[in-house]
């Protein structure tokens, strides 16, 4: 027996201008504010050997100006509307957003167009840029323990190739070495608009807003759109194990990544994984939490999630399942790794007790239609969902999707975390005393 | 100049946007004290829930008690175990969790909307029979002597530490992470003596905000609640007299950046000068479009995440100036910091940077309450601080009146260098000569990890 689950149902449009430019329109006049957000289809798995980081300084560099937008302006323009934005940088794609009162809509497309048709670089606007991110990453990773822990040290351990296993962060000298001509490269292959996708959520007509994209975007030349490139490494059926040494750190931690299948070939295996991350570690309900937590008490702190960043629908195949935890010097790694095992072992073996996989979409539902609440939120998502899945309707169509994965799936997913190599990293603490 | 002037043509201007309409709160205060905020918004079907009980912690011990009980509150009741709380509440689409500071603690929680009565129920029961199982008190109390040691290793929270600890000696606001070795101590008859005393629905506040209909969950929550009671709060002390003195350098052997924060008083939000204090603190380093930003951000790439924001607490408000920057340029960012403070606090800011300040603020207010869960918040907050709805139409007002003049009067008195006191985090051996040429300088060594 299924229960049935309250289901988000914004209206969406979906249009293509002539460059190729994929649009998505999704208008809902709850409050008077307006989200805008361009997606590019390339993210660090598709920056070059010898230039990691670039994806990500690139991302930086859309904001130093533009053709009609000096250097550092694009948020003052947002700002001075009164709207935020930001940009992130994730495996495979770059995206760009806006959330502003809603009379401040063209103002956001005009700014996003400009540096869709190039970004004015400079040299001194690329020096100021790479110390900027290199302090970013001194604060995020260096100065600090368990920085990067797992998203940068775990892919080298998990993959065998450049585009999945290196630092998306980059590395100092690589980051140094940056020139105008690899910028002017990467635009050119990666931001043509045929590349990108423009989300439009919130307050504003559709038709009013399909006239400002045409006329904003329409002219913007239509540029070759690079191939999709398969990432795709086989699932290891032996375990890998590796351990660092993190200085600052004044408890151990671990993390165990697991491959997951392809969304795109097995949507309802990977929406298995996808629930049972919540079935492991969500709440004190969750069996990894009773298990590690109340019972061996052998950990700090667990958590589980599917995608580099936890976000499960924002980046393609292969992606893996991590489980992470910090635990006290007394207790090895080897033990937590027998007790999830054994976890595992039982939900294959055993299946869910009634009542836990209603309840645990429950959760799942109530958590996507409070993150769709938000028009920004909303837009990011139907953003990722046409540039990943050519599907923005996944966004309302996530709940029923998940009703309709049956219990025997998840205890597969857990069984198929068994039967993989799994890829272990362990982080010695260097700082206990 | 032409050029100029065809350029800025083409970018579009902001047509005005109308302001959503103010929400209608309805609102009862029970006979046991506790008041209730309900707003209806039928955008999603979910409630949102924010309960506030007055919580003054009163000291070390006071305040490692205070973080045990909120991460045991919903450990066991007579009726149910920790497990099954955890399950009823997660059926419910739900979470309810638990945090606590100086000021209050606060139960943060949401829900499929048909599921609001269970939820407070849940609530209730904890409320009024929290039983705070020995066993599971012992198991969570050694996790979190552990969780708090591995928070007091991350140099923004030894900055923060720092900081409060300068700005308010034997203050409660002096520290914000329980010590490890205070929360080992705690004996779990402390912290449910700590429950029966303050987990009280006098001066308590609950806000709910989704898609239900105000008068029927007034009486749910009359229903679930009414049997709830308590003592009165207790207050507050007054803050100490903030005194200036040297530069706080907190020795980080090795660090490769130095956490460099600077602490000062700010007026509090029913202040008449509340207003043009927001838009200093946002034309200093409030937002992304500030002078801190473009000088040391933009300009000078000494470092990726520089702020300030002025902090509302109870018994007073203060100003905090943050960034985080390589160990080489410790003294220059140090300087180019206290020049932008000094330039706001003996000249005004331009009419542009005014404007801008003034749109920002208005125009983020409106984004905070577009969604249910920013709109419970919003109203929490201003609710435990006195203020009502009335605050989303009223400040906006007076910030559009706010004049440059203003302005300059506020940031004299709030970010004026002198007025300020400053901790550095980082490698003293490397930073000190630079720094002690810009002021006089103290130096003590950062609190090993355990």
């Amino acid at each position: 027996m299924t229960a049935s689950l309250p289901s988000p149902a914004y209206p969406l449009e979906r249009a293509r201008l002539d460059n190729g430019l994929r649009i998505v329109l999704a208008p809902d006049a709850t409050a008077p504010v307006v989200a805008v957000a361009v997606h590019y289809d390339v993210g660090f798995r598709s920056e070059p050997e010898g230039r990691t980081g670039f994806a990500h300084l690139f991302e930086h560099m859309m904001f130093q100006g533009s053709e009609h937008i000096g250097k550092a302006e694009h948020p003052k323009h947002v700002q001075a509307a009164g709207g935020i934005f930001n940009g992130s940088t994730h495996p495979d794609h770059t995206d760009y957003y806006e959330l502003l009162p809603a009379g401040a809509l063209e103002l956001a497309l005009f700014l996003e167009a400009d540096r869709m048709r190039a970004p004015k670089i400079t040299r001194e606007n690329l020096d100021n840029q790479i110390a900027v991110v290199q302090e970013e990453i001194r604060v995020n990773v260096m100065n600090r323990p368990y920085g990067g822990f797992p998203w940068i040290s775990l892919p080298p351990v998990a993959f065998d190739t450049f585009p999945n296993a290196h630092n998306g962060y980059g590395d100092f000298s690589e980051l140094e070495a940056a020139s105008l001509d690899d910028a002017a490269d990467f635009f050119d292959k990666f931001y043509a608009p045929g590349n990108a996708v423009l989300t439009i959520a919130g307050d504003f007509a559709a038709d009013d807003a399909m006239k400002l994209v045409e006329r904003y975007y329409g002219d913007i030349a239509a540029r070759a759109v690079p191939p999709r490139r398969s990432f795709a490494e086989p699932v290891r059926a032996d375990e890998r194990r590796d351990q660092l040494v993190d200085r600052l750190a004044p408890r151990p931690a671990l993390a165990i990544g697991y491959r997951i299948p392809d969304p795109d070939t097995d949507l309802t295996g990977f929406l298995a994984h996808h629930l049972l991350t919540d079935v492991l570690t969500s709440g004190d309900a969750s069996r990894l939490e009773r298990r590690l937590v109340q019972v061996d008490r052998s950990v700090i702190g667990v958590s589980s999630y599917v995608g580099t960043f936890g976000d499960p629908f924002d980046q393609r195949d292969p992606l893996l399942l991590t489980v992470e935890a910090r635990h006290p010097v007394e207790s090895a790694a080897d033990g937590i790794l027998a007790a999830v095992d054994e976890e595992l072992d039982r939900l294959a073996t055993d299946g869910l007790a009634d009542g836990e996989l209603d309840r645990v979409r429950a959760r799942v539902a109530s958590v996507l239609l409070r993150e769709a609440d938000d028009a920004l939120g909303r837009a990011l998502a139907l953003g990722a969902f046409e540039l990943h899945r050519g599907r923005p309707e996944m966004l309302n169509e996530l709940p029923k999707l998940l009703c309709a994965v049956p219990g025997e799936a998840v205890a597969a997913a857990a069984a198929a975390l068994r039967a993989q190599g799994r890829s272990v990293l362990e982080l010695k603490a260097g700082a206990t005393s | 100049m032409t050029t100029m002037t065809e350029r800025s043509s083409l970018i579009p201007a902001v047509r005005p946007t109308v302001p959503a309409d103010l929400p209608t709160v309805v609102e009862r205060t029970l006979a046991n004290g506790l008041r209730v905020l309900v707003v209806a918004r039928t955008s999603v079907p979910l409630v949102e829930l924010r309960l506030r009980i007055p919580f003054t912690a009163l000291g070390a011990d006071n305040t490692a008690q205070a973080e045990l009980l909120a991460e045991t509150l919903f450990t066991g009741t007579a009726k149910r175990d920790r497990v099954e709380i955890a399950t009823a509440v997660q059926a419910l689409g739900g979470a309810l969790s638990t945090v606590v500071d100086a000021d209050r603690l606060a139960i943060v929680g949401s829900a499929l909307a048909t599921h609001l009565d269970p939820l407070l129920g849940i609530l209730a029961e904890v409320l009024t029979g929290a039983s705070y199982p020995d066993d599971e008190f012992t198991g969570e109390r050694d996790r979190i002597v552990e969780d708090a040691t591995m928070a007091l290793s991350q140099p923004a929270v030894i900055a923060r530490e720092a900081l409060v600890g300068r700005m308010f000696p034997g203050h409660p606001y002096g520290s914000v992470v329980a010590e490890p070795a205070v929360l080992a101590g705690v004996e779990v008859g402390s912290v449910r003596a700590l429950h029966a005393a303050r987990i009280s629905p006098r001066g308590a506040i609950l806000t709910l905000v989704g898609d239900l209909d105000p008068a029927a969950a007034l009486g749910a929550v009359e229903a679930a609640l009414g049997g709830w009671a308590g003592g009165e709060p207790e207050s507050m002390p007054a803050v100490p007299a903030l005194t200036t003195g040297p530069i706080l350098i907190v020795n980080r052997p090795g660090a490769v950046q130095t956490n460099i924060r600077l602490g000062g008083v700010a007026r509090d939000r029913s202040d008449p000068g509340h207003p043009a204090q927001r838009l200093a603190n946002t034309i200093f380093g409030g937002y992304f479009s500030s002078r801190l930003v473009d000088n040391i951000r933009e300009d000078k790439g000494y470092t990726y995440s520089p702020r300030s924001g002025v902090d509302h607490y109870q018994a007073g408000s203060r100003l905090t100036v943050a960034a985080d920057v390589s160990t080489d340029v410790t003294g220059p960012a140090l300087l180019e910091i206290f020049y932008e403070l000094g330039r706001m606090a003996v000249l005004p800011p331009s009419a542009d940077e005014l404007e801008a300040a003034r749109q920002y603020s208005v125009g983020t207010m409106a984004l905070g309450s577009a969604t249910a869960t920013g709109l419970a918040s919003t109203l929490s907050g201003l609710a435990g601080t006195g203020l009502g709805v009335e605050y989303l139409r009223d400040h906006p007002a007076a910030l559009t009146k706010v004049t440059a003049e203003e302005v300059l009067a506020i940031a004299t008195s709030l970010l004026a260098p002198t007025g300020l006191v400053g901790v550095l985090v980082g490698d003293a051996e490397k930073i000190t000569g630079a720094v002690a040429a810009l002021g006089a300088v103290t130096t003590v060594l950062a609190a090993p990890a355990r």
